[in-house]
């Protein structure tokens, strides 16, 4: 379980309004446990992606949602073709 | 041993920190592993490349690599990016993740039994998938196996049943029909190789080879045989046994009947076969004199034929 201090502690460069309004749109999909959100380990890599995006690759917080919802569909089309692929095996 | 960072990103040496970061951007956009996934390559350029830009983009480490303090190699270890997650800096770390099933996490909203995209891609490879796995799982005709057998001639001609034992040990009741021929194919249904995951067997092919006979010969469904006659019976004519492959036969044979005259039996050739009458026997006299006589020498001296003809008249070939 990772929490929210922890996250901040891996990432130097997060800003914690950057985070609120990522969640918010979806971008990271943290769990809410009482007062505390809660990131799993791809929450934590999904969040290291968005900064490297915007921060290495210059993918600016409009092109971000084009960017990620493409990514989305690459990987959710690997999934399935692998399962797929598990299933002829 | 790393690369020289200005080779990796393809700057100059002189260059300024403005044209790194963007040479690096250029590379990260290009090879980012996430972006990336499944091309191995991608990775180790854009690890390459996040070293090399950790590298020159610090003022004091790349003074001290210009100066030759430290190579490029012994940058590497510095965990670059950001916060030195397991993995590193752009390591892929969220492809990883992503490929995964709970990956699906970050899946489209439709991701999904009922989603539309999911039933798009259902039908795009399930139908792929299923087709292969059709040809190999489905039920699949045997082979076809191919078989010589030999026939006795009297088989061709009366028709029979005979057993050919295949390869494997096992027995197979081969109806041959009556007027086969060599070279003819008998085609056993379902007596072939075992189909597969219950598909139907494969047939046997039988190809025939009919033996020749001691006296006998085949002319299509007619038979034809030389029937040897005493001279007595040649001359006199009278009741003879033939033999036939249907039996013995009586007949009467005319007098006067002389070496080389044709009789016909009819319906005594190859077996009547569906809506194929029976062939007839062609039998073609043969006078034999037999063993030296004593009496018919005696009478042959002393006789003058009524009718004295030359038998060779007629034979002569001219100049």
């Amino acid at each position: 379980m990772i929490t929210l201090d922890i996250l901040r502690a891996r990432f130097t460069a997060l800003r914690e309004d950057d985070l609120q309004r990522w969640i918010g749109e979806g971008h990271v999909r943290a769990e809410r446990q009482a007062d505390d959100l809660v990131f799993q380990e791809i929450d934590v890599e999904r969040v290291r992606l968005i900064l490297e995006l915007r921060d290495v690759m210059q993918v600016n917080e409009e092109a971000l949602p084009v960017v990620l919802s493409l990514l989305d569909q690459l990987y959710a089309l690997r999934r399935r073709l692998r399962d797929l692929g598990a299933l002829e095996g | 041993m790393a690369e020289d960072p200005y080779k990796v990103l393809g700057v100059p040496r002189d260059a300024k920190p403005e044209a790194i970061k963007s040479a690096y951007r250029k590379l990260a956009r290009k090879h980012h592993p996430d972006l990336n996934p499944g091309k191995a390559e991608a990775e180790e350029k854009f690890k390459a490349a996040s070293a090399a830009n950790d590298l020159l983009s610090d003022p004091e480490r790349r003074a001290r690599f210009d100066r030759g303090e430290i190579d490029a190699e012994g940058q590497e270890k510095a965990p670059p990016g950001y916060g030195a997650g397991p993995g590193g800096f752009g390591a892929g770390g969220y492809r990883r993740q992503a490929d995964q099933p709970y990956g699906a996490r970050y899946g489209q909203a439709s991701e999904g039994p009922a989603g539309m995209d999911a039933g798009m891609f259902e039908d795009l490879f399930a139908d792929v998938f299923e087709a292969r796995r059709r040809a190999e799982t489905g039920p699949r005709r045997g082979t076809d196996e191919s078989y010589r057998l030999n026939v006795a001639f009297l088989d061709a001609v009366r028709g029979a049943t005979r057993q050919l034992t295949l390869p494997d040990g096992k027995a197979l009741s081969v109806k041959i029909p009556p007027g086969v021929v060599s070279g003819q194919v008998l085609r056993l249904r379902g007596q072939g190789g075992p189909g597969r995951n219950g598909g139907p067997a494969g047939d046997a092919m039988i190809e025939l080879e009919v033996a020749e006979h001691a006296f006998l010969t085949r002319d299509g469904n007619d038979l034809r045989m030389e029937l040897p006659v005493t001279l007595k019976e040649a001359v006199l004519g009278g009741p003879v046994v033939v033999p036939t492959p249907f039996g013995e036969l009586r007949m009467n044979l005319p007098a006067a009947s002389d070496s080389g005259r044709t009789i016909r039996l009819r319906g005594k050739g190859v077996a009547e076969h569906g809506q194929r009458p029976a062939g007839d026997l062609f039998l073609t006299l043969r006078v034999t004199i037999g063993k030296p006589d004593a009496a018919l020498e005696e009478f042959l001296r002393g006789w003058e034929p009524e009718n004295a003809e030359d038998p060779r008249a007629g034979m002569e070939f001219g100049e």
